[in-house]
């Protein structure tokens, strides 16, 4: 079966986000008062191929720990579903 | 015999001639190491050059870690050869396991492109070991991410050991503990921000990434003579 998958990558808590912080530091300029605690991460999307859903989330967990994440700095967090979506709840 | 440096090359990476030419302006022997070749043959020392090895993609090192190449330099620092990873070498080794901790955006978000100060805090690993304890070091930085970070554990492992080899004097970047360079347990891995081999030779504005670059020359003098 094929599943979609969404990967977001984001850091962990108490890495300081200095992305983050520069936006949030520019949107009172830009009449958005009251917008705190803005964190940048990514979004990776992609789909694979794989028995069933449980195996399709191990092997993500793998590729999420090997490769798309670095874990001295980053958390991520998989969604997997039939499509996209239906990954993102539309 | 002369110490052979061999240069990792990434496609992306940008300062591989430098270090190549400053290597050479002191008496040692340099040549590039190919980053889809499995063996880094007979050098006596390797460094991972600065530059944006797979075009920093996903993460500065992310991608460059799992080149065929990786897997010799990490045998090579196994068996104790001398490795030091500069700027985005220090990216690289980081991500591939060889050095602790990880190197984030600078604070600020400013690419940097200066010339600071590093002062030597430990002479005790392959890139300080001509270097004196205090002594500081005129030497550029050039990069985005370069504000380096570490769990609360490993940065006290770091202090504990004398493995912060590199302070800045005034922070530029954000780094934890003002840190510029570290070294792994063993201390012949190093990993910098700055770039010893822009700072080789007084014409280039500085010459004091040179007492760096003979030190990594006597380390791999020291590996060969062993053989």
């Amino acid at each position: 079966m094929r599943f979609s998958v969404v990967v977001e990558v984001r850091l962990r808590e108490g890495v300081a986000d200095p992305q983050g912080a520069t936006i949030e530091r520019s949107l009172p300029h830009l009449g958005f008062d009251g917008v705190r605690d803005v964190r940048v991460g990514k979004c990776i999307r992609f789909t694979i191929d794989s028995d069933d859903e449980a195996a399709a989330r191990r092997e993500v967990d793998e590729l999420c720990a090997r490769f798309l994440a670095n874990p001295v700095i980053e958390d991520t967090e998989v969604r997997i579903g039939a499509d996209v979506r239906t990954v993102l709840g539309r | 015999m002369t110490a052979t440096v061999g240069v990792v090359l990434f496609p992306g990476s940008n300062c591989e001639l430098d270090v190549i030419e400053a290597v050479r302006s002191l008496g040692g022997e340099a040549r590039i190491l190919w980053h889809g070749d499995r063996s880094v043959g007979d050098v006596d020392a390797v460094v991972v050059p600065g530059g944006f090895a797979h075009g920093d993609y996903l993460r500065p090192g992310a991608i460059a870690r799992f080149s065929p190449i990786m897997s010799a330099v990490e045998k090579f620092a196994g068996d104790g050869g001398p490795v030091v990873g500069i700027c985005n070498g220090f990216q690289v080794l980081t991500e591939a396991g060889l050095l602790p901790g990880a190197l984030q955006k600078n604070r600020g978000l400013k690419f940097l492109c200066t010339t600071v100060e590093v002062r030597v805090e430990s002479s005790a690993s392959v890139l300080t070991e001509n270097a004196e304890v205090g002594s500081v070091l005129r030497i550029p930085i050039n990069h985005f991410e370069g504000n380096y970070t570490c769990s609360a554990r490993t940065l006290a492992d770091l202090r504990a050991d004398d493995r912060v080899v590199l302070r800045y004097i005034e922070n530029p970047n954000g780094a934890t503990d003002d840190i510029a360079g570290i070294c792994n347990d063993g201390r012949n891995v190093v990993g910098l921000m700055p770039h010893p081999e822009r700072a080789a030779n007084p014409m280039l504005g500085s010459g004091d990434g040179a007492v760096l670059l003979r030190s990594l020359l006597s380390s791999a003098g020291a590996v060969n003579s062993n053989d």
